[in-house]
């Protein structure tokens, strides 16, 4: 403080600039743990940590037209340190061999696995009777909406869907 | 009040009586930092420099339990997670882990230069008295922040430590059942050595610093001694 400046056997300069790198050392330290410590704290919530990927089923020849293929797929799903294994099945339905639509096996409903039925022609969810058409359409029981697509595009005849983040 | 223009120097000047009118803000200060002190040489910094560490250990300490979790199943992946994963993670546990090896070593040069300035003695039996329990506190720090990592180092190192206490007699083996909270080093050990660590420790030694502090501002420091004293 400035009325300390010149005690009595000390130049006045002496204390001003011991003041100054006493303040220079310590805000130096406070950026050096400050500074990093902002990226430390925002990091994780500016990084996806599940990126969304192309997934390839298998060649379009393989799918016979009006009879769904069922294909398993499993994928790595990070949550921080947590490492955890989605699994499902995708099944892939094509009518005139050029043109698929990739369906979820997740029931809409009370995300049951369903299954393909033949007997009953359609994809069956074992928990509640609900029953879904060729084309993912609710055709008997509770489900309130149609079986969920994947986004599918076909390269060099592979069938690949789009597993979102 | 004079008629000055006001510029923004002026401004704050007068925030500053403000609020030292208020809170007494000069006084502390002339207090605290702007005491009279004897001629002394460098030896005589070894607390502050404690302290600083103290404060850094603190931060980074806060700032690492953001992410790790003293759990078996999770304290060793959220450190390597700290590690390899979180923006300069790396640097805020090097600093903690550095930290806490140089503030033992500050502790301990401190404690000689008190014991052979012979500061220790009256008025200040109490500082130093604060300050053997300080040295303790530090040392229960390192002991239990030592497990917390969950390694086979970090595992086997508590395990041998422990057993110490199991070697008093008579009571030595329930003792070390009450330090392990149970036989063997596991989940209940882990989480009570974390809290012993971030909390008990933490205000114990805050409590003492402050009571440590407040008796070296009231009675001073001591001089050198010297050659014929």
């Amino acid at each position: 403080m400035s009325n300390l400046a010149s005690s009595p056997g000390e130049k006045p300069g002496r204390r001003t600039f011991l003041s100054g790198i006493i303040g220079l050392v310590i805000s130096t330290v406070a950026t050096l743990v400050g500074l990093p410590a902002i990226g430390y704290i925002v990091s994780p919530g500016l990084k996806r940590q599940n990126p969304e990927k192309w997934l390839t089923l298998g060649p379009l020849t393989s799918l016979t037209p009006g009879v769904p293929t069922g294909f398993p797929f499993s994928r790595k799903i990070k949550d921080g340190w947590v490492e955890s294994t989605q699994t499902g099945v995708a099944y892939a339905v094509t009518h005139d061999g050029q043109n698929v639509k990739v369906f979820s096996n997740v029931c809409t409903h009370l995300s049951c696995r369903v299954t393909w039925n033949e007997e009953r022609g359609g994809f069956f969810c074992p928990c509640h009777d609900g029953l879904f058409g060729l084309d993912g359409q609710v055709l008997a029981g509770p489900p309130p909406r149609p079986l969920d697509q994947f986004q599918v595009k076909v390269e060099n005849g592979q069938i690949q869907i789009l597993l979102e983040a | 009040m004079a008629e000055t223009p006001i510029t923004e120097p002026g401004r704050l000047q007068a925030m500053l009586e403000w609020l030292d009118e208020r809170a007494g803000l000069r006084t502390i200060w002339k207090t605290v930092f702007a005491r009279t002190v004897p001629r002394t040489n460098w030896f005589y910094t070894l607390g502050s420099a404690t302290l600083i560490l103290g404060m850094l250990q603190g931060i980074t300490g806060m700032l690492l339990t953001i992410y790790y979790v003293p759990t078996p199943d999770h304290a060793y992946d959220s450190i390597q997670y700290i590690m390899n994963e979180v923006a300069f993670g790396w640097l805020i546990r090097g600093l903690h882990h550095w930290g806490a090896t140089l503030l033992i070593i500050t502790v301990f040069l401190h404690m000689l230069r008190t014991f052979y300035m012979g500061a220790y003695k009256y008025p200040r039996e109490l500082t130093w008295l604060t300050g053997a329990l300080l040295l303790l506190i530090a040392l229960v720090f390192g002991f239990s922040g030592y497990l917390l990592p969950w390694n086979q180092k970090a595992y086997w190192a508590s395990s041998v430590g422990t057993s110490i206490v199991g070697a008093v007699p008579g009571i030595g083996p329930l003792l070390l059942r009450i330090v392990r909270g149970g036989e063997e080093i596991g989940a209940v050990t882990l989480a009570r050595f974390y809290s012993l660590h971030i909390w008990w420790m933490p205000l114990a030694a805050l409590l003492l610093i402050g009571v440590h502090l407040y008796l070296v501002i009231r009675i001073g420091i001591t001089a050198p001694p010297e050659r014929d004293e």
